[in-house]
């Protein structure tokens, strides 16, 4: 079937009419670069949305006391509910299910006032006491030393982990903050690391490079606040969901902390999970939007190159009266017009991908130029998806090429040559 | 070389049945050069598609160099028509896209002929029609008397026992129509069994052979004194 011979006739036959070669070639073009294009941008959406999102560990959620709204066992309604470091350990031990649970405290707050002073210069930065667990939860580049570890946890050490931000204005430029000391209420630390949020955009980005990590138990001692623990953050294993053990947690909870097992407002809570499977599904719909839209204009293209075909192969119904007059046997005839087919679509198809690769490619260029634009990231196209549009392409191009050549070849080659 | 025993044909047209061919007996022996004249409506076509394997008969047998043709399928009949016969048409029937020498050609790339070899042999029967400087011309650049030429090299090129030629010379004047019965002649002198319809007496006379078709039947079938097409060419220049 791929012989020599054979591509010279059907190039032959490409050349004999190239306005309509061109237009066949394009329906089937037009429609697997506008599916790519489709693709790629919804993709570049959810990347973009996915991204602002943040890096937190998606199977996670947060915990915080708030006031009960009923009395219980005694104790009046209004009480303010506070966690302890105990609670950690007793839901770790309850739900085995949970990879981590971090209790942290926090100091000043976005936008706060100032907190924080090295010599002259002063700033106001969120102080977060945390385990040195919650870098898997938030994942953060270490740009030099190294995170809070155990040793800090037990001996109660004085040192902080500092984002960009912090450096940026605490520190001048060039100086090495590694090793020096900054002052958080009038209590010096020593600065034994420096992160960078992988986060670019939004305000939570700008908030965690204002954030200063203390050790948990340092910070507890220092400002003064015992065992008592701010929030929460909780990650389940992979394979389980943070949204069913939620209940467990929350009741759990209750139980630990003296409040009745109906009082929903007693603890409050945000689901990231949850948010998370929000927008995702509603990319979900997108991304099938976006399929079924080129999946149309793909078909359509199909059509088209059918509906060419048949008046091509019915304009040389007489041509094939003749080359059957000179002895070519049906399936050389269809071999010819499905070879032809296939050809001219997995040309056009090929072109209309690396078409469609290259406004990726520009896209990508533009933002890589332009710097991060919100909502939109790193637009792109499964090789998967492409690999299935060029097999749905060929099976089109073999039939759009069948139904014409058998029906050229079934007549009589007297009937076909009378044809004009 | 053929022999033809009871031939029935008829087309279906709508409710009524046409009966076009009513029972021809009909044998050419190798080296012939035979008419087959009548009006238009004697089933003179039809005779000669059927001989050709473009259409089949509904009755009667048919034996074509002594292969019996008869509910062949189309994969068999295309290869005896590669092997058996050329063609040559009325309308010429060249592929337009295609330059003279790949037309000529075309009969030997179904058979499966080289490339090399191919274009070798087409040039030598084009050269033989007298068009070998025409060779890389397409068929809209030829005159249609060089065309017919092409087309009989084209039908000569798979070496064929027999010869068909539906109106060889129907869509050409006097003078051309001449020359292509020239070279028609030549052929048969060289041996070629050639068959051919026309309604003009005087083509048909420079065969060596008229058979008479009327409504379906062979009417009349003799041999004549075949004209030399080019004297006849001599005769009618003087005349003028």
């Amino acid at each position: 079937m791929f012989k020599k011979d054979r591509w010279i006739e059907i190039i032959e036959v490409f050349n004999a009419n190239p306005f309509r070669t061109f237009l066949t070639a394009f329906g089937v073009f037009w429609g697997i670069f506008i599916l790519v294009v489709l693709l790629a941008l919804t993709t570049g959406l959810r990347n973009g949305v996915s991204k602002d999102f943040g890096d937190f560990a998606t199977n996670s959620m947060f915990m915080w006391g708030q006031g009960t709204s009923k009395p219980y066992k005694g104790l009046p309604k209004g009480r303010r509910v506070q966690f302890k470091l105990e609670d950690a350990a007793v839901l770790k031990d309850k739900l085995p299910q949970l990879k981590f649970v971090s209790p942290k405290g926090q100091l000043g707050g976005y936008n706060g006032a100032n907190n924080v002073t090295r010599n002259e210069k002063t700033g106001a930065f969120t102080v977060s006491g945390d385990y040195p667990e919650y870098i898997e939860q938030q994942p953060m580049d270490i740009t030099a030393g190294r995170f809070i570890n155990y040793s800090d946890i037990n001996e109660k050490r004085k040192g902080v982990v500092i984002g960009d931000g912090v450096v940026s204005s605490l520190f001048d430029v060039g100086e090495d903050p590694i090793g020096d000391y900054i002052k958080i209420n009038g209590v010096n630390f020593m600065v034994i690391g420096t992160f960078l949020s992988p986060s670019s955009s939004g305000g939570n980005a700008e908030e965690e490079a204002n954030t200063i990590y203390v050790p948990f138990t340092t910070f507890n001692q220092v400002f003064n606040r015992g065992d008592n623990v701010g929030w929460f953050a909780i990650t389940a294993h992979d394979g389980t969901s943070i949204t069913e053990l939620k209940p467990r947690i929350l009741e759990i909870m209750r139980e630990q902390r003296t409040i009745d097992p109906t009082d929903e407002r007693a603890i409050g809570n945000f689901d990231r999970s949850e948010a998370f499977g929000r927008v995702t599904g509603l990319f979900d719909i997108l991304k099938f939007v976006g399929f079924f839209v080129g999946g149309l204009i793909l078909a359509s293209g199909m059509v088209g190159i059918i509906n060419i075909l048949l008046i091509s192969v019915k304009e040389r119904t007489n041509e094939i009266g003749v080359r059957r007059a000179l002895g070519a046997s049906p399936w050389n005839i269809r071999g010819q017009i499905i070879q032809e087919s296939l050809t001219l679509t997995i040309i056009s198809g090929m072109t209309g991908i690396a078409a469609g690769a290259g406004v990726i490619w520009l896209m990508n260029y533009a933002l890589s130029q332009s710097g991060p634009v919100d909502n939109f990231a790193n637009p792109s196209v499964n090789i998967f998806v492409v690999v299935i549009a060029l097999i749905i392409l060929i099976i089109s191009g073999i039939s759009a090429g069948l139904i014409p050549a058998v029906r050229a070849t079934q007549m009589k080659p007297v009937d076909a040559l009378k044809t004009e | 070389m053929i022999e033809i025993n009871e031939l029935h044909k008829s087309y279906q047209t709508g409710a009524n049945s046409l009966h076009v061919l009513k029972g021809i007996n009909f044998s050419v022996k190798e080296g012939e050069m035979v008419s087959i004249m009548g009006s238009s409506g004697s089933g003179k076509s039809t005779f000669l598609n059927i001989l050709g394997m473009l259409d089949e008969a509904d009755e009667g047998t048919y034996f074509l160099d002594g292969k019996p043709i008869r509910n062949l399928n189309e994969k068999v009949a295309a290869k005896y028509r590669n092997q058996f016969l050329g063609f040559i048409f009325q309308s010429f029937n060249l592929i337009n896209y295609k330059t003279a020498l790949d037309n000529v050609a075309l009969p030997l790339y179904y058979q499966g002929v080289k490339r090399a070899e191919r274009t070798e042999k087409a040039m030598h029967y084009l050269e033989k029609v007298g068009l070998s400087q025409w060779a890389t011309h397409l068929p809209n650049q030829l005159s249609g008397g060089q065309k017919q030429r092409v087309a009989i090299a084209r039908a000569l090129a798979s070496d064929p026992k027999v010869l068909l030629a539906d109106e060889p010379t129907g869509a050409l004047d006097t003078k051309t129509s001449y020359e292509v019965m020239e070279l028609i002649q030549k052929i048969n002198d060289e041996g070629k069994t050639i068959l051919l319809v026309t309604h003009e007496d005087d083509i048909a006379h420079m065969t060596k052979r008229i058979v008479n078709l009327k409504d379906g039947l062979i009417i009349d079938d003799s041999i004549v004194t075949q004209v030399r097409a080019d004297e006849a060419q001599r005769k009618a220049a003087a005349h003028v």
